[in-house]
């Protein structure tokens, strides 16, 4: 349970107590909240007692009566307004006059609630100024949390992006000073590993890319009725030199009708993924099984390696952003750190779901459900 | 200077950037020892007191360096410490998301911007090392 700090500012004793008996055990939730609210009230019998509250406690809501003996309701508002205090206000009073309410609106008051009122449409008007308060905060909290993940990424994308370009910085200068001698001969390893890191820094900006096609929503999506065997068979084609190169095998089985409504281009990104890592994470002459099976509502897609697996706590953060699992089994193995999670987030566009399981030096499979409408 | 060459530690975990500055050091005139990671380096040092230490910031965890940083120094406190990132010193990225309570455990001598020359690096570790 969670406590919502109430200020009630009304010159008549009555009315107080009164607020102060209603509000009394009264919770509100919402389905789409954790926890519910109650009160905890606070009371003031002038515009002056309630601005030295406002300034020394926390408070989430006022009441607030605009006939006031002292400074008025209005002048409250405004001096909430002006410290720009993160709370709701509800004007209460007997003579709302347009004016009076244009001006209390202006100065940010959340709802008006007319006098006299019963219990229950105060406690309705109190319901919907939490909902409004906790919105409100919700909103902003996201907001933050939102800034705060890009941010992280474009620190960790610039990190990404200069340490190739470090490297094959380094061994051009090696070979400019004539470090290891005049012959071409005795940098072609530099040279390879140059390569490698351009085909890396390449493979990151492909990528990021599909991830900017996801993330703007910009993109088009062509949703047509295609054959998800197809489209894994174009993959598997696509990567037959990198299966060679390792002596890797991969089939495809497929079980029923593997038609389904989707993008054949984002499908194409999300079997490429997965069988690409099926084969750069497995043992020289290892196999790759690719299994589609209509399961009538979805379709789902297996990919099982015979590789080096990973462990447990790997499994959970290895759909993270940037996350590559660095272990003397991987150090050769280049990737961007994005593959997976681009691919879950194109298969959470389709309400879909992936999960991994993995035993250490056997093998992966990730089992991916897509729902068929 | 004495005929014992000193011997530097750099901890890196891209195996490219690790040979070309052990290539830079040793070219320079010092014994090195290298590490590809956090774990690794913490290995070298039960067992090894170099005479300075270079670590590069994210290894295993985005910040490794100053984790390595911090239990070299409780080890030996004398030990100079460089960290080298290839954080964009420009936008200062990676060291604003620590605050001042953290920048203050970090125990790094001297951070520097990967891709720095020979001549530079000698003197900042020549300073280092009061040689």
């Amino acid at each position: 349970m969670a406590t919502l700090h109430l200020l009630v500012v009304d010159d008549e004793p009555g009315i107080r107590s009164g607020i102060n008996r209603i509000l009394n055990n009264y919770s509100v939730g919402y389905p789409f909240m954790d926890e519910d609210f109650d009160f905890e009230i606070t009371e003031a019998g002038t515009g002056e007692d309630a601005i030295e509250i406002l300034n020394n406690k926390t408070i989430d809501v006022v009441l607030l009566d605009n006939k006031l003996p002292g400074m008025d309701g209005i002048e409250v508002l405004e001096h909430i307004n002006k410290q720009q205090m993160d709370l709701a206000v509800m004007m209460i009073t007997s003579f709302a006059s347009l004016d009076l309410a244009i001006k209390a609106t202006r100065n940010g008051a959340y709802n008006f609630m007319p006098k006299p009122f019963t219990p229950q449409e105060l406690r309705s008007s109190i319901e919907n100024v939490a909902k409004h308060l906790f919105l409100k905060r919700m909103t902003r909290k996201m907001q933050e949390e939102g800034k705060q993940i890009r941010f992280q990424f474009l620190s960790v994308l610039s990190h990404e992006l200069k340490s190739p370009l470090n490297a094959v910085e380094g061994y051009l200068k090696m070979m400019q000073d004539r470090q290891f001698g005049d012959k071409l001969d005795d940098y072609e390893k530099m040279i390879d590993r140059s390569l490698t890191r351009l085909k890396g820094m390449r493979n990151l900006i492909m990528d990021l890319l599909d991830l900017t096609k996801i993330e703007s929503g910009k993109k088009q999506r062509r949703l047509r009725d295609i054959n998800l065997a197809e489209i894994a068979r174009v993959a598997m084609d696509t990567l037959e030199p990198l299966a060679i190169q390792k002596g890797v095998r991969v089939s495809l089985h497929c079980e029923g009708n593997t038609n389904m409504l989707a993008d054949s281009d984002e499908m194409e990104i999300v079997f490429n993924n997965m069988v690409s890592n099926a084969v750069k994470y497995n043992k020289d002459g290892g196999n790759v099984e690719v299994k589609i099976t209509d399961k009538q509502q979805a379709l789902e897609i297996i990919v099982t390696d015979t590789g080096i697996g990973m462990s447990s706590e790997d499994c959970e953060n290895i759909f993270e952003d940037f996350v590559r699992i660095k272990s003397n089994k991987t150090k050769d193995i280049t990737g961007s750190g994005l593959g997976l999670s681009i691919t879950k987030k194109m298969i959470e566009q389709y309400n879909g779901s992936i999960k991994v399981e993995s035993v250490p030096d056997q093998g992966t499979t990730f089992i991916i459900s897509l729902p068929r409408n | 200077m004495s005929n014992v060459k000193k011997l530097v530690l750099i901890a890196d975990d891209d195996s490219d950037y690790l040979f070309q500055m052990e290539t830079m050091i040793k070219g320079i005139g010092f014994d090195v020892i290298t590490a590809e990671s956090q774990a690794q380096a913490e290995q070298l040092l039960e067992t090894t007191k170099p005479d300075l230490a270079i670590f590069d910031l994210m290894m295993e965890q985005e910040d490794s360096g100053f984790i390595l940083a911090y239990k070299t120094k409780r080890k030996y406190p004398n030990l100079p410490i460089i960290i080298a990132s290839a954080a964009t010193a420009e936008t200062g990225f990676t060291f604003d998301l620590y605050n001042e309570t953290d920048k203050n455990w970090i125990k790094a001598d001297l951070y520097l911007e990967k891709g720095i020359r020979a001549d530079q690096l000698h003197r900042e570790i020549n300073k280092l090392l009061k040689l």
